[in-house]
C-alpha cells in the first residue's frame, strides 16, 4: 500500500446523497477485470452517453475536474454493495481522498486498505468548502493527514478526525495482515480455548453429509 | 455493571486481543466464499504467498456469475466461468468445502448458511458480499466486507474492527392481511432513510419480529444495509432453535444440548442499554413499492409518486428529479397501474420457499400478462427441490412464469441476465440503484405477493386485490 502522508489536488463536488458503489463501479467490470485499470470506469453511468461519448455535464468530465484528486460529496456516499473496487475505480481515476457528511460503513473500511482517505466533515462545513471553491474551482485544495488539516482556498484550515490507528498505518503505508500475524499466537490461544467451549463451531466438517 | 446487548455479548467473546488503538481483533467463526469475490480471494492468497488458516471454517458456493437458465452449466454464462472453475480449483487444493451447483447444498450465500445450519447463533459470520446482515436473522454478527479484509480473513481467521455504536428497532404490533416482512422493512427504511443506520449494528426487537418466522427475520435483516448498517440482527429463540434442529451442518445428538444452553444465553440483558432507539408500529403498513433509484424511495402501493417540488433540501430535491427522470415517473401520479415489462422473484432477500408459496398463491389466480416476462429464481437448489416437491413449479409455469436454476440472477445481473434499457421490472430484490439490474433498467422493490400481482396484472398491482 503506498503511503498517504499529503495531498494536494484539484477538488471536484459530487453532493448529490446516496451515491452507490454501483454506481461507482458496474459489476461486471469487476468479472475478470485487473484491479489497476479500473479508471476509466469509474461512475460510467454518468460520465458517458449510451453512445459511448463523454456527457459534458457530469462534473467529473469537466475542467478542471477531470484531474480532481479530492471527491467533495453527499451523505452516505460509497452505501450499497461491498465491492472494493468502487475503491479500486476511484484510485484508478486519481481520486484518492473523498470529503462527505457520512460515508457507506463497508466502502470506509475499503478505503483504509488501499490507502484512500475518507474523511468525515459536517454538512455546513462542507457547503462552506464547495462556496470558497465555486470562484475559482482550479486553485488546489490540500490535505495534510499528518495534522489532520485540510488546507482550503482563501487559507482556511479546517481540522478533521481520523482514528489514531488507521491514521498511523495510512502515513506509513503499512499492510494489516502482516500486523496482525504478529498475533499468531494469541489467535491460536483463542482457537483452542474457544474449541472446548464452543466445539459445535469447529466440528462442521464432521457432520457433513450435505 | 449494567446489562449488555445480544451484540455485545457475541462481540466480547470473540475479541482475540486489543489493539493499540482500541481496535479490536475479532476471531471470525464463519466465513462464506463465493464465485464473485471468494475466487479472487482465493487466487489473490496464493499470490500473496500467505497460508489459508482456517479451512475448516469457510465454506464456498457459486451463486453470482452463474447463468440461471433451465439446464444450465458453469459455462452458460461464459464470462463467469473463469470464477467457477478457478473455485472449484481452489477449494479443492485448500480442503474447502465447496457446494457445487446442482449439488444438496449448493445456492444463494446467504440463502445456503441459515439452511444448512452452516451459520448459527452467537456466531460471526463474514462474506465478500454486503447481504451477509440477512445472517444476523440467527441471532448473529453477520456483516459484509471487501476485498482486503475478505484476505485478511483467509490468512488469519480474524478481522481487525471497531465497535460499532448500537441500535434497537423494535417492530410493534399486528400487521394487517397480506403485509409481509418486505413491507415492514421498506417502510422502516422509507421512514428513516438509507444512512440512518450508518455506524450501527441494528436489533430488531418486537412483538411483530417474534411472531415472525425465521425467514421472514431474514427478510428484515437482509435490508439491514440498505438501511446504512452493516450489521442487522434478532435475538434468538424458541423459533430460532426449532429452525436450526436438524439441519446437516448444525450440532446434533449429544452436541445439540451444549450449544443450545449457550444460545440461550445470547438475547440481550433487560437493563441493556443502546446507542440509538427506533419504534415502528407495523399495523399501518401497506403494501410498499419502489419509485425511485434508492431503497428509502417507497411509497404505499395505494400512493402517489412524490413531488420533488415539495422537498425542501436542495440536494435531495435534485436527487428525486434525476431518480424520477431515470424511472420515467411522472411526480403526482399513482405508483399502481404503471405497466411493466418484467417481474423478477428471487435474491437473497425473497428467495426462500414461503417466498415462493406466496408469490404461487397469486399465480393460482390467474395468467402472466402477454408483454410481461416473469422469473422465478430458487434461492437455493434445496428451496428448488421442495418448491418442485410441493409442485409450486408447475403452479408458476402454468401460470406463465418461467421457472428457473438458483443463483443470484437479475438481482445484480452480474451473470449477464438482464432488464432491457429502459424497461421496467418489479423485482422482489433489494436494490433499485440505476443500472443494478442492467444499463438503463428500472426497478421497483416489492415483495414476492406484489411481484406476483404485478406479473398477472402486467401493471404495478396491490397483491390484495388479487388474493381472495
Ligand atoms: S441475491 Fe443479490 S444481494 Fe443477494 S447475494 Fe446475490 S447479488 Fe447479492
Amino acid at each position: 500500500m503506498e503511503p498517504f502522508t499529503t495531498l494536494t489536488g484539484i477538488a471536484a463536488p459530487l453532493l448529490r446523497p446516496n451515491i452507490d458503489t454501483d454506481i461507482i463501479i458496474r459489476i461486471e467490470r469487476l468479472i475478470g477485470g485487473d484491479p489497476k485499470s479500473l479508471g476509466p470506469y469509474a461512475f460510467e453511468s454518468w460520465r458517458y452517453r449510451p453512445d459511448g461519448s463523454e456527457d459534458p455535464d457530469f462534473v467529473l468530465n469537466r475542467e478542471p475536474f477531470r484531474r480532481a484528486r479530492i471527491l467533495i460529496a453527499g451523505e452516505n456516499f460509497g452505501c450499497g454493495s461491498s465491492r472494493e473496487g468502487a475503491v479500486w475505480a476511484l484510485q484508478g481515476f486519481g481520486i484518492l481522498c473523498i470529503i462527505a457528511p457520512s460515508f457507506g460503513d463497508i466502502f470506509f473500511n475499503n478505503c483504509f486498505q488501499n490507502g484512500v482517505l475518507p474523511i468525515r466533515l459536517e454538512r455546513p462545513t462542507i457547503e462552506r468548502l464547495v462556496a470558497s471553491l465555486a470562484g475559482d474551482p482550479a486553485r488546489p485544495v490540500s490535505v495534510d493527514l499528518r495534522q489532520s488539516l485540510i488546507l482550503a482556498p482563501l487559507n482556511e484550515r479546517l481540522s478533521f478526525a481520523v482514528d489514531p490507528g488507521r491514521r498511523a498505518a495510512l502515513l506509513q503505508g503499512l499492510d494489516e495482515i502482516g500486523r496482525t500475524l504478529r498475533h499468531d499466537q494469541a489467535i491460536a490461544a483463542f482457537q483452542a480455548r474457544d474449541r472446548a467451549e464452543r466445539p459445535w463451531v469447529y466440528a462442521a466438517e464432521t457432520r457433513s453429509e450435505a | 455493571m449494567t446489562g449488555r446487548t445480544l451484540f455485545d455479548k457475541i462481540w466480547d467473546s470473540h475479541v482475540v486481543a486489543m489493539l493499540e488503538d482500541g481496535a479490536a481483533l475479532l476471531h471470525i467463526d464463519r466465513h462464506l466464499l463465493h464465485d464473485l469475490s471468494g475466487s479472487r480471494g482465493l487466487r489473490d492468497l496464493a499470490a500473496k504467498g500467505y497460508a489459508l488458516r482456517n479451512p475448516e471454517l469457510t465454506f464456498a458456493t457459486v451463486d453470482h456469475a452463474v447463468s440461471s437458465a433451465p439446464g444450465r452449466d458453469a459455462v452458460t454464462n461464459p464470462a463467469g466461468a473463469p470464477l467457477i472453475e478457478t473455485l472449484r480449483r481452489e477449494t479443492a487444493a485448500r480442503g474447502i468445502r465447496f457446494f457445487d451447483l446442482g449439488e444438496d447444498g449448493n445456492g444463494i450465500v446467504h440463502v445456503i448458511g441459515p439452511e444448512l445450519g452452516l451459520s448459527l447463533p452467537g456466531m460471526t459470520i463474514v462474506c465478500g458480499d454486503s447481504h451477509t446482515c440477512t445472517q444476523g436473522a440467527l441471532g448473529a454478527i453477520a456483516f459484509g466486507i471487501g476485498a482486503s479484509e475478505l484476505l485478511h480473513v483467509l490468512a488469519t481467521q480474524t478481522l481487525v474492527q471497531r465497535k460499532p455504536k448500537r441500535m434497537r428497532i423494535r417492530f410493534e404490533g399486528k400487521p394487517a392481511a397480506g403485509i409481509t416482512p418486505k413491507d415492514m422493512i421498506l417502510a422502516l427504511i422509507g421512514r428513516l432513510g438509507t444512512a440512518a443506520g450508518g455506524g450501527y449494528a441494528v436489533e430488531y426487537a418486537g412483538s411483530a419480529i417474534r411472531a415472525l418466522d425465521m425467514e421472514g427475520r431474514m427478510t428484515i435483516c437482509n435490508l439491514s444495509i440498505e438501511l446504512g448498517a452493516k450489521i442487522g440482527m434478532i435475538a434468538p429463540d424458541e423459533t430460532t432453535f426449532h429452525y436450526l434442529a436438524g439441519r446437516p451442518f448444525a450440532p446434533r445428538g449429544a452436541g445439540w444440548e451444549p450449544a443450545l444452553a449457550a444460545w440461550r444465553r445470547l438475547p440481550g440483558d433487560d437493563d441493556a442499554a443502546f446507542d440509538a432507539e427506533a419504534a415502528i408500529d407495523v399495523a399501518a403498513i401497506a403494501p410498499q413499492v419502489s419509485w425511485g433509484t434508492s431503497p428509502q424511495d417507497v411509497v404505499a402501493i395505494d400512493g402517489r409518486i412524490p413531488d420533488p417540488a415539495a422537498e425542501p433540501d436542495a440536494a435531495r430535491r435534485a436527487a428525486m428529479a434525476a431518480a424520477l427522470d431515470y424511472m420515467g415517473l411522472r411526480p403526482g401520479a399513482p405508483l399502481a397501474g404503471t405497466p411493466i415489462d418484467r417481474v423478477f422473484i428471487g435474491s437473497c432477500t425473497n428467495s426462500r420457499i414461503g417466498d415462493l408459496r406466496a408469490a404461487a398463491a397469486i399465480a393460482r389466480r390467474g395468467r402472466v400478462a402477454p408483454r410481461v416476462t416473469a422469473w422465478v429464481v430458487p434461492g437455493s437448489e434445496r428451496v428448488k427441490r421442495e418448491a418442485e416437491a410441493e409442485g409450486l413449479d408447475r403452479v408458476f409455469r402454468a401460470a406463465g412464469f418461467e421457472w428457473r436454476e438458483p443463483g443470484c440472477s437479475m438481482c445484480l445481473a452480474a451473470n449477464g441476465e438482464r432488464v432491457a434499457p429502459g424497461q421496467r421490472c418489479v423485482s422482489t430484490s433489494n436494490r433499485n440503484f440505476v443500472g443494478r439490474q442492467g444499463p438503463g433498467a428500472r426497478t421497483h422493490l416489492a415483495s414476492p405477493a406484489t411481484a406476483a400481482a404485478s406479473a398477472l396484472a402486467g401493471r404495478i398491482a396491490d397483491p390484495r386485490r388479487i388474493a381472495g
